[in-house]
């Protein structure tokens, strides 16, 4: 591996050969401010867009100022980075930007959580030298997403996630000069388009021009609304987060501190969609093994590999780009909707409140369950079977309106029965969790014999695309894993090519999984964080006594109640779903 | 169907077609060649001019003489036709009369070739724009 | 194979093809029928001639005669006079504009006197659409040598020796170019022929590709010889679709000939070029945009390094270089690189072709030697400033240029000077301003362009450059400050030194020069509110002289506006709160009665 010498500030620093100038300067300490930049190294994504320019430096020798996101460290460079020169420069850069920007910072969604507030901030500036037309654009509302473009800075983050991590291409540079502006093709809107609402954009925006639909004020209305019985469930990544928006260390786990919020907030029953998702295990892995059966004899009509659809924005994307794959997937539905679909019918009857007077709120690290709690297959009589889905960070938006300090809150159980859940569920929140709990269960029905151990090391990491095989006691099962639709799109191609080599893969359009959702709290691109809450879902799993979806007492006595067996005809009904070809 | 195989294809098409274009290439330069002017009115034509001048394109062809031929209206000496007018470079112009292909051949072999100049000139008495 | 006895060139450039060039061609081969002479004369449709100003141009070989601003019908007037007769049809003839004596022949035209045409030594010369005059005036010889004579390093040196520079704008040495892109080890290379010429008012890389298709064919060949590359890429507007065609015969052609495409003259080396079509964006000239433009992205340009000879079109190693610099390439090989190195200065060799326009008697494409003076191209060339009046300045290299004032005019044009001048050589555009020019709405209208033509990838460029324009705006409107010069320069600096490209890194130029050369002009718009140079609407004051007005309501029957009141034979009035600046009154007034301030 070449080394190169330079100095930056003087101080002299080595580096591998192909290292960026602002890499260079940050491992000796020197922190060079960025705007339209993201690491995005975990992804194994170079990200070196040069757009904004407040990271310029000065390059002894060198005509122009260089960007340090995407200058590479040559031998006997010599660097500054804070002469006049540069910090007039980078100054009026984000002047330029503030003097085309709304600044209507006080009431915008991301005050405080605003990236070029910051920047303003951390370079002092005072007063903005320059003044003009500002960009106007219309808003665009779609049913997870708003895109408020006159507070686009043109960082073009989004674009990358859009195009190079999720390969959805949806957003991209429209316009000329001033003009331009990050839109869909031809300025149509987001819900006209192949969106996927992965809101991986609103995740790496760092201003308020990507923020998501906020169902807030609803759900506080239905809380007051004396008719309404009012019902919550939070899936398994917010837990591991939330505790984030207050101030706690990420990968704090605050399950039963979310409990007792949520309880005084003044819901009526707090319940888990981990209970949900064991559901889930049941019926996709019953439908996994009835699959996996039938191709092994010979069944000509069945199609492996199976694929989770437990995520929605997933789903919409293999609608969109890879209809003539729809009957690949697990028809079953995703954890979200089984539990408002249980919870309006065998629950509803249970407390013997009616459909319509039932309201089901949903706490997901997910943009894309708004968008699926609004599909019409997925309501009765116009009834959704979930009325409304936050994300995390409205969860902690209520949280602070309920005037409640999350931090000293008592640690509180779910309530039975749809609060019952195992570690297979919790680990739903994490890449490679949904095809560990399904592992688990499957296993033990297809040998019928107990598991040797729980804890598939081989299923996890953060690696893009991973593969492992399981030894169905003699019978080998291959398994692939795929976060990011980008990862996807090729495990995809490799199906629609005839050669994939899979039994079941499992699918998450977000890089880590739900624990790195458009709807957790930002992470800024910090891939650390992810890890954090990686490994607080993964503890939280190893604690729990029950450990395998199967063993959930009662997922078994809703079945003896209810829905009789996995894959009978009224699961039929109520927990698999159909998909549509939209391309 | 490659229709060039090698550079001596090459050479070859070149030196066939330079000549179209050669007459294009003299144009750059028309003071340092020989120029004739044929005389091809009616009156020219009627008397041979367009023999004599695809003659005299021909042999100055054939021999490698370098030469500026054009056709130009009636010199007014209708009597001797036809006639053409020589230019030899750094000269003064001469107007032979009764040209007809032994004679042009003569002038090619002494007036342009040698210059030594032959009989039959006609005696110029009128000027045109360019050295008005 | 019939030898024709003469040759009429019609220019078939796109401005003589707008005058009805074609008509004019097939009106010669009409009458020429009638007179059974079609077999003696032959009728080809040329490229550009150059001298735009005075087309349609018809020129008659071999007398070398020159008509101008020919017309359909001035066709049977040559063919009897001239061609029948050789009478020469002196109202067709170029007048000297000072001497006022007719020219009989192009080569003594002051415009043709002091260029020399090495680019452009094809265009108004050979038919464009016929591979075998190339072929004639030693087209693909270069080629040939090359293949068969010399390694591609000996080619290399040839080109370094000659001191060839890009002709595109940047003036990076093309040997030197070739020689990185070969050094790169890659699988596949590319040769991209940059053609998305952009300035305006520069039209050079056009008339060569219309006129000399295969000149930068045989030079991309040799390019791609030299760096190892066997696919050639022309990057060309889709607005010329003139060009477009003639390239498309001129590949088809070459293809046929055995001249592109797989071993080439027997020496097993291949090599083919296909066409890429450009939306027409000025961007796409800086050569990462437009490698992503080919690739079908978004044209907008990243950081270099990479530079394309490392990591280009589709990853590979790529050589990109403009039109006029290959067309230089085969005269090189031909003719040998002393032979070129010994036009032009010390730092910049050979020719340069520049696009004259403006306030210029002889708008036109010209081809003149490095070094010579603007003196030399303005007045002796272009034939000096257009209804008499004074020159002020010169505008070279675009928008990403700058003015150069009367100071420059003995000033040697080469790359270097151009710079150290405040401006640069770019593609070669070059607008002469007059007296009547104001130069702040000069360098507004060049930030205009800029602005339309800005990717709007980085801040500077997109934000800065609207900024600057806004300044200039309110400045042309008679509401500036002192302070917004100052702003003007700090912004302008700023800009230059944070933009991505070449093009935010050059667009301030065109301000900064003419706040440096013209700074009282500026000053008079913010202090007192006044152009000097009574372009800027805003500014002007109509006012009527009551000694001089004798009454007649001349003005104000013709007043769009109804600005002017007064009774028959009282002096008349202008409201200001009406007066729309037309000048309408000041052209209807006989008595020079409207005063403008």
């Amino acid at each position: 591996m070449e080394m190169i010498n330079l100095t930056i500030d003087h101080k002299p620093v080595v580096v591998r050969k192909g290292t960026t100038v602002l890499k260079a300067a940050s491992s000796i300490g020197i922190d060079i401010p960025t705007l339209c930049y993201m690491k995005l190294d975990d992804m194994n994504i170079e990200n070196k867009p040069g757009g904004c320019r407040v990271c310029v430096v000065e390059v002894k020798g060198r005509r122009n100022l260089a960007p340090a996101c995407c200058t590479e460290a040559t031998e006997g460079m010599e660097i500054s980075t804070h002469t006049i020169r540069v910090v007039n420069a980078r100054r009026t850069v984000v002047e330029l930007i503030l003097s085309d920007h709304p600044a209507d910072c006080l009431i915008c969604a991301k005050s405080g959580n605003c990236e070029l507030q910051d920047m303003a901030h951390h370079l002092g500036i005072r007063q903005i030298h320059y003044e003009g037309a500002k960009s106007m654009y219309r808003e665009d509302t779609s049913p997870a997403i708003i895109r408020d473009i006159n507070k686009c800075i043109m960082c073009r983050r989004c674009e990358t996630m859009c195009n190079d991590v999720q390969t959805v291409g949806v957003l991209s540079a429209i316009n000329r000069g001033f003009n331009a502006v990050v839109a869909p093709a031809f300025e149509m809107n987001l819900d006209h388009s192949v969106c996927t609402y992965c809101g991986q954009c609103v995740a790496v925006c760092p201003t308020g021009a990507l923020t998501e639909v906020d169902q807030t004020g609803a759900v506080i209305r239905a809380l007051s609304d004396p008719t309404k019985t009012v019902i919550v469930q939070t899936a398994p990544a917010v837990r591991a987060a939330l505790g984030e928006e207050f101030g706690m260390p990420a990968g704090t786990l605050v399950t039963g501190k979310m409990v007792a919020a949520l309880r005084r907030l003044g819901f009526d029953y707090v319940f888990d969609t981990d209970f949900a998702a064991d559901l889930t295990i049941l019926e996709e892995g019953t439908e996994l093994l009835n699959r996996l059966s039938a191709f092994m004899e010979g069944d000509k009509n069945v199609k492996l590999p199976i694929l989770t659809s437990c995520c929605p924005a997933w789903v919409k994307f293999f609608e969109h780009s890879f209809p003539e794959l729809k009957d690949i997937p697990s028809t079953a539905r995703s954890p979200q909707q089984m539990f408002g679909s249980i919870a309006k019918t065998y629950f509803a009857d249970k407390i013997n409140v009616k459909r319509e007077n039932l309201v089901v709120v949903s706490i997901m690290p997910c943009l894309a369950k708004k968008y699926e709690s609004s599909r019409p297959e997925f309501s009765v009589n116009g009834n959704p079977d979930v009325d409304y889905a936050l994300t995390t960070r409205e969860l902690a938006h209520l949280i602070n309106l309920g005037n409640i300090e999350f931090k000293s809150l008592p640690n509180e159980e779910f309530d039975a029965p749809l609060g019952e859940s195992t570690g297979a569920a919790v680990i739903f929140g994490t890449t490679g969790g949904v095809i560990e709990a399904a592992v688990r269960t499957a296993y033990e029905i297809f040998t019928g014999k107990p598991l040797p151990r729980i804890d598939f090391e081989e299923l996890r990491g953060m690696d893009g695309l991973r593969k492992a095989t399981i030894d169905f006691n003699g019978t080998p099962i291959h398994i692939g894993i795929a976060h990011g639709l980008g990862n996807a799109r090729k495990l995809l191609e490799d199906i629609q090519a005839g050669h994939s080599e899979f039994h079941a893969i499992e699918i998450m359009s977000c890089p880590g999984g739900c624990i790195g959702g458009g709807g957790q709290p930002y992470h800024h691109g910090n891939a650390e964080i992810l890890k954090k809450r990686q490994r607080a879902i993964y503890s939280e799993d190893r604690n729990k006594i029950l450990r395998k979806s199967h063993e959930n007492p009662y997922i078994v006595k809703l079945y003896e109640e209810f829905l009789g067996a996995p894959m009978s005809e009224k699961a039929h009904h109520l927990l698999h779903t159909k998909y549509f070809d939209r391309s | 169907m490659n229709k060039i195989k090698n550079l001596a294809d090459l050479k070859k098409l070149q030196s066939e077609v330079q000549s179209k274009i050669k007459l294009r290439e003299k144009g750059d330069s028309p003071e340092q060649l020989v120029q004739i002017k044929v005389s091809m009115a009616t009156c020219g034509i009627a008397s041979g001019a367009k023999e004599t001048m695809n003659f005299l394109i021909e042999e100055l062809d054939h021999q490698g003489i370098d030469a500026i031929v054009t056709q130009t209206g009636c010199m007014g000496y209708c009597y001797a036709e036809p006639t053409i007018e020589l230019t030899i470079p750094g000269k003064a112009p001469v107007v032979y009369g009764f040209v007809n292909k032994n004679k042009a051949l003569e002038i090619i072999e002494k007036h342009i070739k040698l210059n030594e100049m032959v009989d039959g000139i006609i005696p110029v008495a009128y000027s045109t724009i360019e050295n008005k | 194979m019939a030898e024709y006895n003469m040759h009429i060139l019609v220019c078939g450039g796109t401005g003589c093809k707008a005058s009805e060039s074609e008509l004019i061609k097939s009106n010669f081969q009409h009458r020429l029928n009638e007179f059974g002479l079609s077999d003696e004369i032959q009728v080809v449709l040329t490229g550009c001639f150059g001298f735009c100003e005075k087309g349609p141009i018809v020129k008659i070989l071999p007398d070398n005669t020159f008509y101008t601003q020919v017309t359909p019908e001035d066709v049977t007037e040559i063919v009897n006079e001239h061609i029948i007769k050789g009478r020469k049809v002196e109202r067709l003839l170029y007048r000297d504009p000072e001497t006022h004596e007719l020219v009989g022949d192009s080569k003594g035209m002051d415009f043709y006197k002091k260029q020399i045409r090495i680019a452009l030594r094809n265009c108004g010369f050979i038919n464009p659409e016929n591979i075998e005059e190339y072929i004639g005036r030693d087209g693909y010889a270069a080629l040939g040598t090359c293949l068969s004579e010399k390694t591609p390093d000996e080619v290399i040196e040839m080109i370094k020796d000659s001191g060839l520079r890009g002709r595109g704008g940047g003036g990076f040495p093309t040997g030197l170019k070739w020689q990185l892109t070969r050094k790169s080890v890659s699988d596949q290379k590319y040769v991209v022929c940059n053609a998305d010429e952009g300035d305006p008012g520069a039209f050079m890389d056009r008339s060569i590709l219309e006129g000399d298709p295969h000149s930068v064919l045989e030079a991309m060949a040799i390019c791609g010889y030299c760096v190892g590359a066997d696919k050639g890429l022309v990057y060309i507007r889709a607005e010329y679709p003139l060009a477009i065609e003639r390239l498309k015969i001129a590949i088809n052609q070459a293809r046929e000939y055995g001249l592109l495409g797989d071993d080439i003259l027997g020496t097993g080396f291949n090599f083919d070029v296909e066409i890429r079509y450009g939306a027409g964006a000025f961007v796409c000239g800086e050569e990462t945009a437009l490698i992503h433009s080919m690739e079908g992205k978004r044209g907008e340009p990243t950081v270099k390094p990479p530079f394309p000879a490392e990591k280009g079109y589709n990853g590979k190693p790529t050589n990109v270089n403009n039109v006029e610099t290959f067309a230089n390439i085969p005269v090189i090989i031909n003719k040998g690189p002393e032979w070129f190195a010994s036009i032009g200065t010390e730092k910049s060799k050979g020719t340069k072709v520049f696009a004259l326009a403006g306030k210029i008697n002889n708008v036109g494409l010209i081809e003149v030697p490095m070094g010579i003076t603007l003196r030399e191209i303005i007045y002796d060339i272009g034939g000096g400033i257009k209804d008499g009046r004074e020159f002020k300045a010169v505008q070279t290299g675009g928008p990403s240029g700058g003015c150069l004032t009367k100071s420059f005019l003995d000033t040697p044009i080469d790359y270097d000077n151009l710079v150290a001048a405040g401006s640069m050589m770019g593609s070669g555009g070059m607008i002469v301003l007059d007296d009547t020019d104001c130069m702040v709405a000069i360098a507004k209208f060049y930030l205009e362009f800029t602005l339309d033509e800005s990717c709007g990838k980085c801040t500077p460029c997109r934000i800065g450059n609207k900024r600057l324009h806004e300044i200039l705006e309110k400045i042309t409107e008679g509401n500036g400050k002192v302070e917004d010069l100052d702003r003007l320069r700090l912004l302008s600096n700023v800009i230059k030194d944070t933009s991505l490209c070449g093009l935010g890194q050059t667009s301030p130029n065109p301000v900064l020069s003419t706040l440096d050369h013209f700074y009282d002009e500026y000053l008079a718009h913010v202090t007192t509110a006044s152009c000097p140079a009574g372009q800027c609407k805003a500014l002007m004051h109509y006012s009527i002289d009551p000694d001089k007005c004798t009454g007649c309501t001349l003005c104000f029957r013709n007043c769009p506006v109804g600005a002017i009141s007064g009774e028959r034979r009282a002096p008349h009035y202008i409201d200001q709160s009406l007066c729309i600046k037309c000048g309408v009154c000041v052209a209807k007034c006989k008595f020079d009665a409207v005063l403008i301030g």
